[in-house]
């Protein structure tokens, strides 16, 4: 076999193609049909009830915290939102599918055409969801051996179904879908999205084409796909074992692979366990799914405005590097935080100043303290009011870091800091000159040196010394302007 | 003077007056299964000491004057779909066998609540699939007219129980008359309560959008009480109505004149002489106390039966799929997953639910989804509308509860003959009407005939008014069952030894 090419090379004749679908979790207090706990970790079957069990008799009646949740997720994607959906049973045999159907929605499901603005480097690419509908998790089974175990604590909890049309370029592309999906559903607080936990989980058709080509190539689903780094890992070898199965000329098997991040590579499944025919019907237990106007309403009223909208509006209003507005909208505490501390800027053009301080000084003391920015102990109109000295020159920035320090461990406004302790900035000319004329006369060697036998470095000599003699008070820009003047170049 | 017959109302009155304790009522009940059951087989189990316990309690409350509730201390028997908390429920079926439920369905906490004693369960076809109770994969349970006939089915253990004074009344499921039915054959009110009017929580699904839970009793007086007990928003169940209940019992006016009753031409098509010579009669009785009689047509009729057969066993596939041998019931040896699902299965369920998982399952597979399934929605659909149109020309459409008395044993051997015994009941399942059966009069063999009442959705009302009405006039009266006479022991109010009736007691 001759030397396999480099993935680069694969792709200057190859077009992958990917769609997702990603299971979310949602944050609710109980389960999708019955008032069984969630709870991450308790021991096992603890969190169940003849509902959860799928003992006979038990019927389903639906959460409506799980609707609040996934409206918001549907408004915040722009879907088409169904004024009537419907739950359809899918039918399936296995240990932790208790009823041996899954309550989901089929062909009426509650959201559909929606998006999702995917930050891509510096730009927002837009990425069509077709559809996210609402069904519930199964249990969970481990083999040990030749026991199975079956855990359904987690059968019943809420999920989501997002999925994308096919239309990711690569599996960089799939890994910034997942987190911008995270941190859009972590933004609205609608789960918790730890993909460790399960709380966020993808399955991945991949296929691959010649550029140029219209026809999309056969494709393979992936599954079992558990953190962020493993969709990139999984879906780049994927394209691999794709590009290199064309190239041999044979043909994709159109399958079902489980990934398996140990080794590092994927594996069919049994086609026995995917050979289903899920047979969906409406559940005739459940009613119609109804979102009225009072429900689309609440939900719109307290919709919050979306990463990607703040991620566009930083870089246009603010001129923030796209690198710091992305950090910015990491998480939405960060950007309310920020947008906090701008509103409390007299000046329009406080943004940048406040971004610099935020990403270096208060990020920094926050991650030294492991404390999350919600409970960040310098509010953000204390770090506004920071910014403003140093803007205004009552304080250098080099003071400026030394009073967030104080104020950021004593909660003292940094006005009182400044002020108690001295630390306005001199930019008296009379004042500086009078320091500079004594220093220069009690460095007579030193200034010769400079002035005629041109050893530039020594400027920093008497810089150094006046910011002594001032401890660090001294305006820097008029101290050199004067100090130029009185050495003579 | 035995309790064994007394009313509903009677029983409850009695022992709030002090004239006779629950205890005594109940041993009366318990003496009077010994002696009976096991030549009638309706009981699968009795909940002697839970029984006991229970009228132990309602005598207790009584002596310290505490009110009573309004049915305290009438002996109730369950059919074995209805889920009960420590006593044993099979659904009739053998892959439920041992299977001790850890809650009580709705209707249960509701009876218990009223005061009510759960005597204990009684025999079905399994899953409450069929016409004869033949289906149950226990025992036979006998017509208590004509030892050698069918009491009806599903719920043939409620009917015959009723009939034959070994309860006071029952609750049974109808999914496509399987109340009415039964209660022609043994000569009781069954009454089938509009779709939602009872929660279904508790209930052993058979085809969810048909089920509903409805007593049994020996008058149209004793089943809007029961119904009372029962009827009522459930939010477990959400298909449940939150509709207000009225007071059936106040239904009972004894005045059916200027009421409007309707007579669908396909219902009088095919039936036995004798039957629709008691249908006749009957219709005579509410003309002559002042009813009018409006003949309608329900064009749709003719295609419900197949709407049915593919809509119950599409459901009851799907419903029946947890029965899995993982969690509950029985489960068989085997080497690899799925051979224990095939093995569970395969020697849990019988051949008539085995015939409907496969017919179910069929229906709704990919690809033929909309050609069963969908379609016979459709048909569901358009037989709503004929009554939606009929009933703006009348008020109840009365039709006979069955085109025949009750048959032998074994006389229904090929599947479609015994789905055609349903022909006048499963349309209002599939539109979700309340029904009634009452007894109209009895066969020249001694076998009884049921007329039914098709209610407006939410209308009982009507239903036990009109049903009062024709029980006074061609009802059987104090006529009981001459078959199982005999078998009676005289009444004691004694303490009986052991109560072992033809099941698992």
């Amino acid at each position: 076999m001759s030397e396999p090419r480099p993935l680069a090379a694969m792709l200057e004749e190859w077009e992958p193609v990917i769609g997702l679908e990603v299971h979310v979790q949602l944050a609710t207090q109980s389960k999708i049909f019955s008032p069984s706990a969630i709870e991450f970790g308790a021991p096992p079957n603890s969190l169940t009830d003849p509902l959860v069990l799928g003992l006979p008799g038990t019927l389903p009646s639906f959460n409506l915290a799980v609707l609040q949740l996934a409206l918001k997720l549907g408004v915040a994607t722009s879907s088409q939102i169904r004024a009537r959906s419907r739950f359809a049973r899918k039918h399936y045999f296995y240990p932790d599918l208790p009823k041996g159907y899954q309550i989901s929605q089929f062909d009426e499901p509650l959201c559909e055409n929606g998006h999702l603005d995917v930050i891509i480097g510096g730009a927002l690419k837009r990425v069509k969801l077709q559809r996210i509908h609402l069904e519930e998790d199964a249990g969970k089974t481990t083999h040990v051996g030749a026991t199975s175990h079956v855990d359904l604590n987690r059968a019943g909890v809420p999920l989501v179904e997002v999925v994308t049309a096919p239309e990711l370029g690569s599996a960089a592309e799939a890994g910034e879908f997942m987190r911008s999906l995270h941190r859009l559903v972590r933004w609205l607080e609608i789960s918790e999205a730890d993909m460790e936990k399960g709380q966020l989980r993808c399955d991945a058709n991949v296929s691959v084409r010649l550029r140029g080509e219209d026809r999309l190539g056969q494709r393979a689903e992936l599954k079992n796909i558990n953190s962020f780094r493993f969709v990139e890992h999984a879906i780049e070898h994927e394209i691999v074992r794709q590009i290199r199965i064309l190239e041999a000329g044979g043909r994709v098997t159109r399958e079902t692979r489980l990934w398996d991040a140990e080794r590092g590579q994927s594996a069919p499944m049994r086609s026995k366990e995917e050979a289903n025919d899920y047979r969906y019907f409406p559940d005739p237990d459940l009613p119609p799914l109804v979102v009225d106007g009072a429900i689309m309403s609440s939900i719109l009223r307290t919709l919050p405005e979306l990463p990607a909208v703040r991620f566009e509006r930083y870089q246009k209003l603010h001129g923030i590097s796209p690198d710091d507005a992305r950090t910015l909208v990491g998480e939405r505490a960060l950007a309310d935080y920020f947008d906090a501390a701008v509103a409390a800027h007299p000046s329009e053009r406080g943004g940048r100043m406040i971004a610099n301080w935020m990403l270096t000084e208060l990020l920094g003391a926050l991650h030294a303290s492991n404390t999350p920015v919600a409970r960040s102990p310098l509010a953000p109109t204390t770090l506004t009011a920071l910014v403003v000295l140093v803007e205004n020159g009552t304080i250098s920035g080099k003071i400026g870091k030394e009073v967030f320090e104080e104020s950021y461990r004593t909660g003292e406004a940094p006005a009182a800091i400044v002020e108690r302790r001295g630390l306005q900035q001199i930019s008296d000319t009379g004042v500086l000159w009078e320091i500079i004329n004594r220093i220069v006369a009690a460095n007579t060697k030193q200034a010769e040196a400079y002035t005629v036998g041109g050893k530039d470095g020594l400027f920093g000599f008497f810089v150094g010394q006046v910011m002594k003699e001032t401890q660090g008070r001294a305006n820097p820009v008029i101290t050199s302007d004067l100090l130029h003047k009185r050495l003579g170049r | 003077m035995t309790s064994a017959f007394w009313s509903v109302a009677d029983t409850a009155r009695r022992i709030a007056a002090g004239e006779i304790s629950a205890t005594q009522v109940l041993e009366t009940t318990l003496a009077r299964i010994t002696a009976v059951d096991p030549t009638l087989g309706a009981y699968l189990a009795v909940d002697v000491a839970g029984a006991r316990a229970a009228a132990a309690d309602i005598d207790g409350r009584r002596a310290v004057n505490a009110p009573l509730p309004p049915l305290a201390g009438v002996p109730i028997a369950l059919k074995d779909v209805l889920v009960t908390r420590g006593l044993a429920t099979t659904a009739g079926s053998k892959i439920l066998e041992g299977w001790v439920p850890p809650y009580d369905a709705h209707v249960v906490d509701k009876l218990r609540t009223a005061g009510a004693i759960i005597v204990g369960k009684v025999n079905c076809d399994e899953f409450a699939m069929g016409s004869s109770t033949e289906n149950s994969a226990y025992q036979p349970t006998k017509n208590p007219w004509n030892l050698e006939r069918v009491p009806g089915g599903s719920s043939g253990g409620s009917s015959a129980a009723v009939a034959a004074g070994l309860c006071a009344a029952s609750l049974g499921t109808d999914t496509g008359g399987s109340i009415r039915q039964p209660a022609a054959f043994c000569g009781v009110v069954g009454l089938k309560p509009t779709y939602g009017r009872v929660s279904r929580w508790g209930v052993v699904a058979f085809a969810s959008s048909l089920d509903q839970v409805g007593p049994l009793t020996r008058s149209v007086a004793d089943a809007a009480l029961v119904l009372q007990a029962i009827a009522g928003f459930d939010p477990r169940d959400a298909t449940s109505l939150d509709a207000p209940v009225p007071s059936f019992s106040e239904a009972l006016t004894g005045d059916v004149a200027g009421l409007r009753i309707g007579l669908p031409q396909e219902f009088f098509e095919a039936m036995d002489d004798e039957v629709r010579a008691a249908v006749q009669k009957t219709v005579a009785a509410l003309v002559e106390r002042g009813a009018e009689t409006v003949d309608l047509s329900l064009p749709h009729t003719a295609h419900a039966l197949s709407a049915y057969y593919l809509i119950a066993p599409a459901e009851a596939s799907s419903n029946l799929a947890r029965f899995d041998g993982v969690r509950f019931g029985q489960r068989a040896q085997a080497t690899d997953l799925l051979e224990m699902y095939a093995r569970t299965r395969g020697a849990g369920f019988g051949p008539e639910v085995k015939r409907r998982i496969m017919l179910g399952t069929y229906a709704l597979r990919a690809g033929y989804y909309d050609a069963y399934y969908k379609k016979a929605q459709q048909v569901r659909t358009l037989i709503k509308r004929d009554f939606d149109r009929a009933f703006r020309f009348c008020d109840v459409i009365l039709t006979p509860t069955t085109p025949t008395a009750a048959f032998a044993f074994g006389a229904k051997a090929d599947p479609v003959d015994m789905y055609l015994a349903d022909v006048f009941t499963l349309s209002c399942n599939l539109a979700g009407l309340p029904g009634i059966s009452v007894p109209c009069g009895l066969t020249s063999d001694g076998l009884p005939i049921g007329v039914q009442l098709l209610g407006k959705p939410l209308d009982e009302v009507t239903l036990l008014r009109a049903g009062g009405v024709i029980e006074s006039a061609v009802g059987l009266g104090e006529r009981r069952p001459p078959a199982i006479a005999a078998l009676a022991a005289p009444a004691r109010i004694t303490r009986p030894g052991v109560v072992a009736p033809g099941g698992d007691a």
